[in-house]
């Protein structure tokens, strides 16, 4: 990166392109790849010409409506409810140790894959869970569990309960990333000196500055949550459940035929996840339209106490729920039989652990270099994307910058089979390059999310007093850019990794099974459906993250020891 | 520069011989095992047992130490995800050196494979020494899967026959027909509960029920058509709709597998469950999955029974490497070691009588484990009906329960 004050080198001015084309031409071939056979053209099937069977047929399916509007509705119900509970929090607690010992709450509860969190919520609070068990029989009198329809219930409440504690924690994480560019603490100062309440002073005022940055995250959520499948399937509703479980069930089906359904489906919940984006935006404009008059109304509302109380509950109940999840995973790791009411497992045995290390040690590995090469190409990408914006001083085409995410916006089913299609046609095959760049796929688009408002927010005084002592761009980059976004960069980068960690449809599909990562590991022998293995599982891929989680945080502590506000900042 | 010229036309002429010997010849068992020497066969089978994964590890440890061979399971949690991959591979015009080498089938996906071509052509397993042992007139389920005939496009790996699992400390009196399920149900409503169409074991208890219930069972084994389907499914239907009132969450749900229901049986949610694994409930007391307490039986009038083989797809890599696998895992050693209840418990493919003193003797020897039932205590073993009978009844099921 040789380059001179005229302007930045080639490969920073070309950093944008590349990394759109390295995204988007995936996805698209991807897309093509489904929408295809979505219209009955799949020669290795007997589809030769185009034609609307397939569609006919996914219209045919019994109870498809009822899956649409379960995809569409819980991803809304779960993108508010996360959004209004971290909103809520941050206004409510910001500044105090409620509000640090949260945040230290945080990475622990990131790490837990949304599987084994799914896992560990449903044996909490089925009818024979663990909270039943301590109860039982002293308090509830049950002997056997009672029968009552809690997980799975057709509506659907179990599984956004379980989305919304996966994704609170996640837009938590965004809104952090995010603050320090508001002056909060003044802003705040104000309201409170014009006799706003925490909470009104914060919707009126901090707010409206905020949401433009986490808004991104937040359709994140909403395409996740409308397309997901694991968490779905051991929490949500089955007669019938939501469209993503449905058309994975069609692609797996051992009917071929079904694949064009499939693809088909695969298409409609593409429409389904872009419909509850479009009613999310909409949703925006409402609220636009109709607060101002709220905004500048004068209503004070200081009494909000209770208010406050109230959302620290709820936080601490989620927070609570997902802890105790771990420790019951915790137990089940070691748990011999454990039966209905006992509190405990009545007899404790490592042999889960001992039998699972050995096979696993090599999945980690794997699972290891495959994150690292995947985050290190996203770093190295998203930095020098944002390296160029920040020395043309050019902002991107807000549409342009929206691509990035085009990876988290497109369900992952609608485009793999599609990727694995094109990569397979390109004569690439199944190699370790191949399968690092499915993982950077999906690691980058999260990369980008969590670097790019910090980096923007680095105060440019800075470079400008280095570029005043004679220093050249990329001098200021290595010396003073980068030392002071070291801790932005580690997050980042971890969060890839965590993200990296949890692949398993691309692992699969794009590895060719040559790579055993800790996750399809997981996943197979979760099949089995052996409580204690998914439970060691489980743990092992918390574990990972958790442990690059540490690792972010530590590495600015040592390096910076003899430089305090590096170690606070970031 | 004649010399040269036929030199060359020779090598050439060699080259193409030699690349004609590639295709791996059975009945040449000698040259198929210099050929298989020093090949990777990637193996696709499901992974969710440790027994099975680690029973698979032993089989590499064997292959490699006797032949040469790296054995390298490819852990999957559907085999739907590999017929998805070889077809993906055919698809996009990969025909020689495929990701699959051999993978672990049966039923429906081998059915599907087989009639869109995305296996070996020729047929290979009853060419292979070990295939003399193979029970094929006691078993015929060995060279029929699920009515398709098998045409040596798969080797028989071990038997499966439906048992169902109850837990003596809770039911002293477990129902044997579907009748019978009905009157217990009656007795025990929030009970009992079996997973949801179209998971496989799901689909088997629909298929077991309709063994019971058609006017004609026979029917079953021909193709199913659109013309009497309702008639031989409408007694089922009549049941099913008494029937799952009475069950585990008044049957507004269902489990999602047949793991998920066994859980429910061991956090005593409900009282019986069942398996394809006639040695799955000794497995699970052993892992501390069920308690001690459980045992198995069957049904008065039998219950469906079927046979799962290893098949390698058109494209494989390293075929000869993966007949050798296939032929060491029907050999007597392997067969009587996977029988093994410590280490499986899947009942063998082979006619234990005919075989040689030495390897009749190691399965004389197992002892089958606590719930599991002897081969003579599980009845009469009912064939898979046609395949072209779960898609009907899969949609039909979905119509009528799949919507609340």
């Amino acid at each position: 990166m040789k380059t001179t004050n005229a302007g930045p080198g080639i490969a920073l001015r070309l950093a944008p392109a590349l990394t759109v084309a390295v995204l988007i031409l995936p996805v698209v071939a991807g897309v093509a790849g489904v929408a295809l056979p979505a219209f009955g053209y799949l020669p290795a099937l007997g589809g030769d010409t185009f034609s609307l069977d397939p569609w006919r047929a996914l219209m045919a399916m019994p109870g498809l409506r009822q899956s649409v509007s379960l995809s569409f509705t819980s991803a809304l119900v779960t993108a508010f409810c996360s959004f209004a509970l971290v909103q809520l929090f941050v206004a409510a607690w910001s500044g105090t140790r409620v509000f640090s010992l949260m945040q230290r709450a945080l990475s622990p509860l990131l790490s837990v894959p949304h599987a084994a969190a799914a896992f560990a919520l449903a044996f909490l609070f089925a009818p024979s869970g663990w909270i039943m068990r301590l109860l039982s029989p002293w308090a509830t009198g049950f002997d056997r569990p009672p029968d009552v329809l809690v997980i799975h219930d057709p509506a659907g409440l179990a599984m956004m309960a379980g989305l919304i504690a996966k994704e609170t924690p996640f837009l938590f994480l965004m809104t952090l990333a995010a603050l320090p560019q508001l002056p909060v603490l003044r802003l705040g100062q104000v309201t409170s000196s014009f006799g706003y309440g925490r909470l009104a002073g914060f919707f009126k005022v901090i707010l409206p500055l905020l949401y433009p940055q986490i808004r991104l995250p937040i359709l994140a959520v909403i395409a996740y949550a409308s397309s997901v499948v694991d968490v779905a399937m051991i929490l949500g509703p089955t007669r019938p459940a939501p469209l993503a479980v449905q058309l994975t069930r069609w692609m797996s089906d051992p009917d071929l035929s079904l694949r064009f359904t499939a693809c088909a489906g695969a298409m409609l919940q593409l429409g389904v996840t872009a419909a509850a984006i479009a009613c999310w935006l909409a949703g925006e404009r409402i609220v636009v339209a109709t607060g101002r008059r709220w905004l500048t109304g004068g209503r004070r509302l200081a009494r909000d106490g209770a208010a406050r109380l109230a959302v620290a509950i709820m936080t601490f109940t989620l927070v609570c729920a997902m802890a105790l999840g771990l420790v019951v995973l915790v137990l089940w790791s070691v748990s011999g039989f454990w039966p209905f009411p006992d509190a405990l497992p009545p007899t404790m045995t490592l042999q889960s652990w001992v039998r699972a290390l050995p096979q696993a040690a090599n999945s980690i590995l794997t699972t290891l270099w495959l994150g690292l090469a995947a985050v290190a190409a996203a770093l190295v990408l998203t930095m020098a994307c944002l390296e160029r914006e920040v020395r043309t001083q050019q902002k991107p085409a807000r549409s342009a910058l929206g691509l990035v995410y085009v990876p988290l916006l497109v369900p992952q089913v609608a485009f793999l089979f599609g990727l694995q299609f094109l990569l397979l046609t390109a004569g690439i095959g199944t190699n370790a390059a191949a399968l690092a760049f499915a993982h950077f796929l999906f690691v980058l688009p999260y990369v980008f999310l969590s670097l790019g408002e910090p980096w923007r927010a680095w105060d440019p005084r800075y470079g400008r007093v280095a570029a005043s002592f004679g220093a050249h761009p990329s001098r200021i980059f290595w010396r003073i850019r980068l030392p002071m976004l070291s801790g932005a960069v580690l997050t980042a980068a971890t969060v890839g990794f965590a993200v990296s960690v949890g692949q398993y449809l691309p692992t699969l599909l794009i590895g060719g099974g040559r790579f055993s990562t800790i996750t399809t590991e997981a996943v197979a022998l979760a099949s089995g459906g052996n409580r204690r293995l998914i439970s060691v599982y489980a743990l092992l891929q918390t574990a990972l993250p958790f442990a690059g989680f540490a690792l972010a945080l530590a590495i600015p502590a040592i390096l910076f020891r003899n430089r305090r506000a590096m170690r606070t900042g970031a | 520069m004649l010399r040269a010229i036929s030199a060359t036309f020779l090598t050439l002429l060699l080259s193409v011989c030699a690349s004609r010997a590639q295709e791996p010849d059975p009945g040449d068992w000698t040259a198929l095992l210099a050929q298989a020497k020093g090949e990777t066969v990637y193996f696709h089978a499901w992974g969710g047992e440790p027994r099975i994964n680690a029973y698979i590890g032993w089989v590499g440890d064997e292959v490699a130490k006797r032949y040469g061979i790296t054995l390298k399971q490819v852990k999957v949690d559907d085999t739907a995800n590999v017929v998805s991959r070889v077809l993906a591979e055919k698809a996009a015009g990969q025909t020689t050196k495929g990701s699959v080498d051999l993978v672990w089938i049966n039923g429906e996906n081998f059915a599907a494979m087989k009639a869109r071509g995305l296996l070996l052509k020729d047929g290979w397993a009853d060419k292979l020494p070990n295939w003399k042992y193979v029970d094929v007139a006691g078993k015929p389920t060995v060279t029929k899967d699920f009515t398709v005939p098998t045409d040596g496009l798969e080797a028989p790996w071990g038997m499966a026959q439906l048992v169902f699992m109850y837990d003596t400390a809770r039911t002293s009196k477990p129902p044997r027909s579907m009748a019978a399920l009905l009157d217990w149900a009656r007795d025990h409503p929030g009970r009992f509960t079996y997973p949801q169409p179209p998971d496989f074991h799901g689909s088997t208890f629909l298929k077991q029920a309709l063994y019971e219930l058609a006017p004609d069972p026979a029917r079953l084994l021909s193709p199913a058509s659109d013309e009497d389907f309702e008639t031989v499914t409408g007694p089922l239907f009549a049941y099913l709709d008494k029937l799952h009132p009475l069950m585990w969450r008044s049957g507004r749900a269902f489990p999602q597998n047949s793991s998920a229901m066994r859980q429910r049986l061991a956090d005593n949610e409900t009282d019986i469950a069942f398996t394809f694994n006639p040695a799955g409930a000794s497995n699970a007391i052993a892992n501390g999955e069920l308690p001690d307490t459980v045992r198995t039986y069957v049904l008065d009038g039998g219950t469906i029974g079927n046979t799962h083989f290893v098949a390698i797809p058109f494209n494989a890599t390293a075929p000869a490497g993966a007949m050798v696998v296939a032929d060491f895992l029907m050999s007597p050693e392997a067969q009587a070691r996977k029988q093994d209840p410590d280490v499986w418990g899947d009942p063998t493919v082979l006619d234990v009588d005919r075989l040689p003193a030495a390897d009749k003797a190691r399965f004389d020897e197992l002892d089958l484990g606590i719930a599991t039932l002897d081969p003579q205590d599980l009845g009469e073993t009912l064939p898979e009906p046609h395949p072209s009978w779960i898609p009907k009844l899969e949609q039909a099921w979905a119509t009528r329960y799949g919507i609340e």
